[in-house]
Parts: structure tokens; C-alpha cells; sequence
């Protein structure tokens, strides 16, 4: 019983630790780090490929997190980061990528099919009302129709 | 006419069918290196065994080789090892390390217990080389020519496959170029 008690209080004294881990190596130029913050929201981290390079912790995201923050500090803008790290891995690091031929289908893909489904369906609409011809009731076929529904009112009745 | 209308919709999801089914097939790790034809960027390292010595990429104009990287904390680059020292062994492409993010005492000891396949290694400790190379993950494997070009790369550890399929009849290929 006492051991547990030990373990846990252990565990307890330990968790400030593993916290205090994930601290950042804060710049000392708020602004700077705040343009990287936003300029890494947009870039991918090669290793984990789901995450933001701002958010990952993996090893190579603080490498590329340093290499940008040197940049920055070395007076490059965002689009020349940008084209440095594009160079270097491809369209890929890009969240957003550029509107190139070859992302032309990613771009415009969706619309392309949204119009082609609205096309299809205005022409089937369209064949639908043609071919269903316009036949009004006979006399007769509309007294038949009034008695079947006074009918049914009686019966509700 | 009306009726292939039909055929449209099916059409079309047997399309993205067999989109979808050729990006299971696919490993999404390895992103298409947009180095491939450029020049290798170049770099000046202190050489792993002897950190008093440099060597650059530009020590190798005029020669096909190989730069390998690797970690002694990367796992796949353990699997891919055994391979690697073959080829040297063989002699047909000259093998260059570069150590990435490594510590020099760790990949030094990793090269004494499984033999070292390369001519040398250069240490990359902060990682910084590997950017320029757009090095995502350890084992990567780059083949560059006689001009400093980068023509083959490879994502992962070099599979009996890949280095006999690819690497190999490439590199001969280029060889054979250069000769002429």
C-alpha cells in the first residue's frame, strides 16, 4: 500500500517535469516569433504529415523552425522562406499549394464535377418535363375525381 | 443518346475508384524530391573519423557517387546497413555518410559494431545540410553525377531492388556517359 502511494506521489512529482519538457526555446523578439508562428501554420512537417510545422515536435520541425527564424531574422520575407523551403521539399511543406499546372486539378477539380453534376441534372430535368406530356383531365375524369374525394370526406366524417 | 447518360455517373466513380485505389498502394511518406536534376547543393563538413579534415560535394566533381544519410538512432538505417556495406564491398559506386544529427561518439561506435561501408562520413550535427538536401527522414540515399547533379533519390532504406533496378544500371549509365 505504501509503495503505491509512493509510486503515485512519484508520478505527481514527475508530471511538472515532462510538462516542462515541451517548453519552446523562445526567441527574444516577440514579433518574429509571432511571424514565424503564422508562417509555420502554413507549412507541413514532413515527419509527422498531419501536423502543422508549427505545432509538431518533431526534431526536424525545430530544425526547420530555426532555419526560418534565422532567415526572418536575416531580413528574408515569407515568400522567400517560402521558396527556400519549396526548393528544397517540394510543394508538399505548402498546406495551401500554389496554383500550378500541376495542382490545376487539385484546384478546380471539385468545381469541374460540381458543374458537370449540375449540367447532367438540368438536362434530365429538363428530358423529364419534355417527355411527360402535358395531358389535361377529360370531363368526365374530373367528376369521377370530384365524387372519389367527397367520398373520402364523408368516410374522415 | 439519353440513354449513355446512364453510363456517366458510374464512369465517373470507377475513375476516382481507381484513383483511390492506386493511392492505397502508395506510401505517403515518400514525397517526390523536387531535387531530382538539380545540382546537389553543396557544403563544406568536418569528416566524421578525423573532424580535423573537411570534405565537400565538391571534392567528388567528375564522379558518380553516393551520399547516404544516416543516424545511429535511425532504426530502418540499422536494416538498410547490412546492404550498404555489400555494395561497397562490390565497388561499383563510392559511398559517402552524412551523419545527420548525430553525436559523434554514438555514430562512431555505431560504424565499430556494424562495420562502415563508407569512404568517409561527414558529420551534420545540427542537421542544417539536411535541410538544403530536403532530408526528412534517415535512411536517405541521393545519387549524384560526374557535373554535381542529383539524379536518383531514394526515400527509406535502398531495397535489393531499388540499388539493382535503379541505382545500379543508372549509375552505369552515367558512367558510361562520362567515358565517352
Amino acid at each position: 500500500m505504501t509503495r503505491t502511494v509512493l509510486l503515485l506521489l512519484l508520478l505527481l512529482l514527475s508530471a511538472p517535469f515532462s510538462l516542462a519538457k515541451d517548453a519552446q526555446p523562445a526567441g527574444d523578439d516577440p514579433a518574429l516569433e509571432k511571424r514565424l508562428n503564422n508562417l509555420s501554420k502554413e507549412l507541413r512537417c514532413l515527419v509527422c504529415q498531419n501536423e502543422t510545422l508549427a505545432d509538431s515536435q518533431a526534431d526536424l520541425a525545430e530544425d526547420l523552425r530555426r532555419e526560418i527564424r534565422e532567415q526572418m531574422r536575416a531580413g528574408k520575407s515569407d515568400k522567400e522562406i517560402i521558396d527556400f523551403l519549396t526548393q528544397r521539399y517540394g510543394q508538399f511543406i505548402l498546406y495551401r499549394p500554389q496554383v500550378t499546372p500541376t495542382t490545376y486539378l487539385l484546384w478546380f477539380g471539385p468545381f469541374v464535377l460540381l458543374l458537370l453534376g449540375l449540367l447532367i441534372l438540368f438536362s434530365y430535368i429538363k428530358q423529364r418535363r419534355d417527355t411527360i406530356p402535358d395531358k389535361p383531365l377529360t370531363d368526365a375524369e374530373r367528376q369521377r375525381a370530384q365524387e372519389l374525394l367527397s367520398d373520402a370526406d364523408k368516410e374522415i366524417a | 443518346m439519353s440513354r449513355y447518360l446512364y453510363f456517366i455517373p458510374i464512369t465517373l466513380f470507377l475513375i476516382i475508384v481507381g484513383f483511390l485505389l492506386v493511392g492505397l498502394g502508395r506510401d505517403p511518406h515518400e514525397v517526390p524530391s523536387p531535387l531530382i536534376n538539380k545540382a546537389a547543393p553543396t557544403f563544406r563538413l568536418p569528416q566524421l573519423k578525423e573532424p580535423g579534415k573537411t570534405f565537400s560535394a565538391e571534392d567528388m566533381r567528375g564522379k558518380v557517387w553516393i551520399l547516404n544519410v544516416w543516424a545511429s538512432w535511425c532504426v530502418s538505417c540499422r536494416d538498410e546497413h547490412p546492404l550498404l556495406i555489400d555494395y561497397a564491398r562490390s565497388g561499383a559506386i563510392p559511398i559517402y555518410g552524412l551523419n545527420w544529427k548525430d553525436k559523434r561518439e554514438d555514430a562512431l561506435a555505431w560504424l565499430g559494431e556494424l562495420g562502415d561501408p563508407y569512404v568517409l562520413s561527414v558529420s551534420d550535427l545540427d542537421g542544417r545540410i539536411a535541410i538544403d538536401y530536403g532530408v526528412y527522414g534517415a535512411p536517405e540515399t541521393y545519387l549524384i553525377d560526374q557535373t554535381g547533379t542529383i539524379r536518383f533519390k531514394q526515400i527509406g532504406a535502398v531495397t535489393p531492388e531499388v540499388w539493382s533496378n535503379k541505382i545500379l544500371p543508372l549509375a552505369q549509365e552515367l558512367n558510361r556517359q562520362g567515358t565517352k
